[in-house]
């Protein structure tokens, strides 16, 4: 049986829009304009869910994105459900589904809640004080914990919903839209400034909206009517952009901002698909205004949790906005006047509002009268010191303060009462004004912390800058808004505002009981389940700083970041520690301000458009024939190419061989290409390379390497002089880019002497290579008038040539040992240069082969790649090519430091040829090389760096690098594996034709 | 994110832009006479100031040009800007 709470109607609710939704696999129904938590209360449902530690019940607190306990778990069991999502933001729909979070088998029999019982033994610290010892134990504990924590659940398959991105520049942001924020967004749009306004909410006006209060008068209308002219007025303004159901997460340097726009998820399921579902907005501001409000704060009693317990601000805005009444007996506990304000709300719509509880001594403003004459009881000087009720509070106990607040006095007295609005005072949500790097300052008079330096050109307006009264609100954000936008009259000059508040408050953070402090569960951070005498722990364990008690405790640690709790922990902390709140400062707020969803932070970057693919202009040849592909950096290059269901390593196998023994063929178009040109090349060369480069002839290439100027291997590559002052570099395929920054970086800042320009032709050009003993025959099918003499045209040089009318550039080099020639064309024309290869190469059998394949082949030669070989931490000495490090040059990158003690040891790794004694064992790269199996703990000597099984060979090859391998040639080392020690023998790193006699085969 | 202001292409956003460390650090000419501590100075020794640092940065999706940056690195306020090869800015 449920209550219908439903009291009055309000002009938000469409009661003639009936939704029904389900909670926990019930059917309720609700209106449109209700939130989740709105349609529940209207049931009368509190609770809602189980706190994170103890599995207490817990209820609905608030009515916006600080709510620390109604979170839920949305659309449960759906490709769509989303954790941990605050039910006070949740806008309901027909067809919604919710499901409590972080209880089992259900949130009114929690099977957890026994921790509640057992928390004498869950202290703070306590997971780190207990599943310390015995350290083997860990993997066994983090088992259960693993399965305890955690909140809701993530969805377990892809998310149907598309997301996007978009940028915006603006003259001024508008951060929240109160009557502070629509007034800002308003006068700087009618003063030509480009302006955008976000709320998080669905509706403008914040809190003012439904202010009904008589003793506010705005030009002598109610606020709430005067307020909602001024947003109709809005709906004219040129230059003015409004953004509802956004909020904004982070607040970045240089006033760039990032937002979450909503734009479907208060839709029903049918309307939701094929429409973006979250936008990222990218704000770059030229002025930020910050109109991000107040947050209530509750107060830190015993027992403060309990189902029926809220935020008095929250009560009054259910009824006020809503229209349901939070319980049927209703009290306030107040240290300040804003309770009677909901108090007197809730009276004026009928709602029986038993009494109100103020721990200050007296308060004489208009609005208590109207309470006492309202024939409210109030309890003067008095605290609560217990509340009961498990799943619903019942009743709370309330005794006398002591003068100095620090303790209670007198006999008990025990209310009767389903709802509790609590009001602790109000926090300025400063939290996206530090987030920009700004600074807060501590007002000891108000007992917050307010903006104080400001790092970009930033305002905060309204409560976040700590004005509280309409009044003074008006009258500062009309001085800071011609102040900022350098205006001289705004809209707000003539206003007329009546007010009668007063800000009388008595700060106590933690109020007493009659029962020791140990005794109490006064709770600080609701969601993450710390109390205050968690706090007090941690100071007696001596954290002092803000930061560590966090830390240690958890305060402040939730999805909510402890929006409601962060003040009172600090002012535990002060007043335990003897020190001033200004001086403890606060926790850092980081981003976002309220949860993002991955996908939002992802946008379209999702499935193929993750990353950039590159592919070569031959690409459609290689998937038209079933090659397998690996990803090298962007690019998909060719791995190998499968015939009759091959695998891996068949097809490799057989590639391998067809190389060496005929022809095979390989897409080198991904090598970067730098196009390098000016009467200073050769000594820039010089100057990046480790060899000479002066006396390179026109038409040769010459293999360089370069170093980093810490002395270790960087790239290497093939450069071919095609004039006097005209080079063409190739790269790695992984380094191309960074290669060309970093020569741009010397050729820009140490050496701007040099006349050298640098041009990426990477994509310019497509890349053949032709290898193997009949690449010859083939080339010169192609191109029949070449003359492809070992005289004309010998290893290590170049010519141009023409193909029919297409030119190309054919280097004769090789990567592979075997006769070869790189083939560049202009790019368009690379899968038809590949077509007339292979053409002419069916007769020789003719091999694509792929990467796989070109690692095989030049390991077998002990060639290196940059990368796999070297990590940097390798100099040319400790690969075993001293001979490639030009003595005579004066000077190169990288030189000095080969002469550094550290790189001169002789017992570095070094790179050498493993052999395995069975050599049908292919060692695993990344393996480990020991020289003793008996010792612990044994010494790493190094690790295999190559590995394959050499067809050409016919046995198992590997490269390695080894302390002090240079002048362990023939010693046997062992390779130990999981179930088994590889004999290995320390070999020269040529394992196939060391005289290089194929080149000219 | 910062906004910076290119001394070739203006103001443009910071992922356009790539930092490369501490600025006004000149390779030393003759290296091969240096010490080893000297020239390990220069290699690796860097101030990493928390205040007012001197960088070097470049407009790599962009022009592609290096220029020097004055920044609090307490705050991140960019205090100058200048190109390459000319003086800093007195502080």
């Amino acid at each position: 049986m449920t209550k219908n709470l439903r009291v009055k109607s309000s002009e938000y609710i469409d009661e003639t829009n009936r939704i029904s939704f389900k909670f926990n696999g019930k059917t309720y129904h609700g209106f449109k304009g209700d939130t989740l938590a709105s349609a529940l209360l209207a049931n009368d449902v509190h609770l809602v869910g189980r706190s994170f530690k103890y599995h207490r019940p817990r209820g609905i607190m608030t009515s916006g994105s600080e709510e620390p306990n109604a979170i839920v778990q949305v659309n449960p069991g759906t490709n769509r459900t989303e954790p941990n999502v605050r039910a006070t933001e949740v806008e309901i729909y027909e067809g919604l589904e919710a499901s409590s979070q972080n209880c089992w088998p259900s949130v009114e029999f929690d099977i957890g809640g026994i921790n509640n019982f057992l928390s004498p033994f869950f202290p703070a610290g306590f997971y780190y004080k207990t599943f310390m010892w015995p350290a083997s134990f860990w993997e066994k504990y983090e088992f259960f914990i693993r399965h305890s924590a955690g909140l809701g659940k993530s969805p377990t398959s892809s998310d149907p919903d598309i997301y996007d991105h978009r940028n915006i520049h603006c003259d001024v942001l508008v951060v929240g839209a109160g009557i502070s924020g629509v007034l800002a967004a308003k006068n700087a749009a009618k003063n030509n400034f480009k302006t955008l306004l976000v709320e998080e909410k669905n509706e403008l006006g914040g809190s003012t909206i439904y202010e009904n209060n008589e003793f506010n008068k705005i030009d002598n209308k109610a606020s709430s009517e005067w307020l909602k002219k001024e947003i109709e007025e809005l709906k004219g303004i040129k230059n003015l952009e409004i953004k509802t159901r956004t909020s904004v997460a982070a607040y970045h340097q240089y006033n760039y901002l990032l937002a979450r726009e909503n734009l479907t998820d208060h839709l029903e399921a049918k309307d939701k698909t094929n429409k973006i579902r979250q936008r990222l907005l990218k704000i770059r501001a030229k002025k930020v205004i910050l109109a991000t409000g107040a947050l209530e704060r509750p107060l830190i009693f015993n027992n403060n949790d309990r189902p029926g317990v809220m935020l008095s601000s929250a009560v009054k805005k259910y009824s006020e906005f809503y229209g349901v009444a939070c319980g049927s007996k209703n009290v306030f506990f107040t240290n300040n006047d804003s309770a009677y304000e909901s108090a007197l709300s809730l009276y004026n719509k009928g709602i029986n509002v038993e009494a109100v509880i103020d721990i200050r001594e007296q308060s004489e403003s208009k609005i208590v009268k109207k309470v006492k004459e309202a024939g409210i009881k109030i309890y003067w000087s008095h605290t609560i010191v217990d509340t009961t009720g498990y799943k619903r509070l019942n009743s709370v106990s309330i005794m006398k303060l002591s003068n100095d607040g620090t303790s209670v006095t007198g006999s008990k007295i025990s209310i009767l009462c389903d709802c509790l609005g609590v009001a602790g005072g109000w926090t300025p949500a400063v939290h996206l004004y530090t987030q920009s790097g700004s600074k807060l300052k501590f007002d000891e008079e108000k007992k917050v912390f307010l903006p104080n330096k400001n790092t970009s050109e930033q305002i905060s307006v309204g409560s976040c800058g700590g004005d509280f009264k309409i009044d003074e609100i008006i009258k500062n954000l009309n001085q800071k808004l011609k102040d900022t936008l350098n205006i001289k009259e705004t809209d707000l000059d003539n206003i007329k505002v009546e007010i009668d508040q007063e800000n009388s408050k008595r700060n106590i953070w933690l109020l007493p009981s009659d029962k020791p402090l140990g005794k109490t569960k006064p709770f600080v951070d609701y969601q993450n389940d710390a109390t205050a005498k968690d706090i007090k722990l941690a100071l007696r364990e001596g954290f002092r700083s803000i930061e560590h008690v966090k830390r240690y405790t958890t305060t402040g640690m939730g999805t909510d970041q402890g929006k409601l709790g962060n003040m009172h922990a600090l002012g535990i902390i002060a007043d335990t520690a003897g020190v001033k709140m200004g001086e403890l400062g606060t926790t850092t707020f980081r981003p976002p301000y309220t949860p993002l969803t991955f996908g939002t932070i992802v946008g379209r970057n999702v499935g193929k458009f993750f990353d950039i693919f590159r592919r070569t202009p031959m690409n459609d040849w290689h998937v038209e024939n079933k090659a397998e592909f690996e990803n090298v950096g962007q690019w998909k290059r060719a791995w190998y190419y499968p015939i009759n269901g091959e695998n891996i390593h068949q097809a490799v196998q057989r590639e391998s061989k067809a190389a060496r023994e005929s022809a095979g063929i390989l897409d080198a178009s991904t090598l970067g290409k730098i196009d390098i040109q000016g009467s200073d090349a050769s000594e820039f060369l010089n100057r990046v390379y480790t060899n000479a480069w002066s006396k390179l002839a026109i038409g040769k290439c010459r293999y360089g390497l370069m170093l980093n100027e810490d002395g270790m291997v960087y790239d290497d590559g093939v450069t071919t002089r095609l004039g006097e002052n005209h080079y063409i570099m190739t790269t790695t395929t992984g380094g191309a880019a960074n290669v060309l920054g970093k020569l741009e970086d010397y050729l820009q800042t140490e050496w701007p002497e040099l006349d050298v320009y640098l041009t990426s032709v990477t994509d310019h050009y497509a890349t053949a290579s032709l290898c193997g003993p009949n690449s010859k025959k083939i080339l010169k099918k192609i191109i029949p008038d070449l003359d492809l003499s070992d005289e004309n045209f010998p290893h290590m040089s170049f010519k141009e040539a023409n193909i029919g009318s297409i030119q190309c550039r054919i280097m004769r080099i090789s990567f592979t040992g075997e006769h070869s020639y790189e083939i560049n064309v202009q790019a368009s024309y690379g899968k038809d240069l590949w077509k007339k290869c292979m053409e002419a190469g069916q007769e020789f059998n003719i091999t694509p082969y792929g990467t796989e394949t070109m690692h095989l082949l030049r390991a077998e030669k002990g060639f290196i790649i940059v990368g796999q070989d070297t990590d940097g931490t390798m100099t040319p000495i400790d690969l075993q090519m001293d001979w490639i490090v030009s003595k005579k040059k004066y000077d190169f990158i990288g030189k000095r430091s080969l002469y550094r003690s550290d790189t001169m040891r002789e017992d570095r790794k070094q790179l050498v040829g493993l052999l395995t004694d069975d050599p049908n064992i292919v060692l695993e790269e990344g393996a480990q090389i020991v020289s003793e199996l008996n010792q612990s703990p044994v010494e790493m000597l190094g690790h295999v760096t190559s590995s394959y099984f050499s067809p050409n060979l016919k046995k198992s090859i590997a490269l390695a690098v080894v302390r002090g391998g240079k002048d362990m040639m023939g010693k046997k080392l062992f390779v130990p594996m999981e179930n088994k020690n590889i004999n290995v023998t320390v070999a020269n790193p040529v394992f196939y034709d060391e005289k290089n006699e194929r080149l000219n085969a | 994110m910062f906004l910076i202001n290119c001394p070739y292409c203006g103001e443009r956003d910071q992922q356009e832009f790539k930092a490369g460390g501490e600025a006004h650090i000149e390779r030393p000419k003759q290296p091969t006479e240096l010490s080893d501590d000297e020239w390990a100075e220069y290699l690796f020794m860097r101030k990493n100031i928390k205040g007012v640092q001197f960088e070097r940065w470049n407009h790599a999706h962009g022009c592609r040009k290096w220029f020097n940056m004055v920044r609090d690195t307490s705050n991140d306020e960019i205090k100058a800007i200048y190109k390459m090869g000319e003086k800093p800015p007195a502080q």
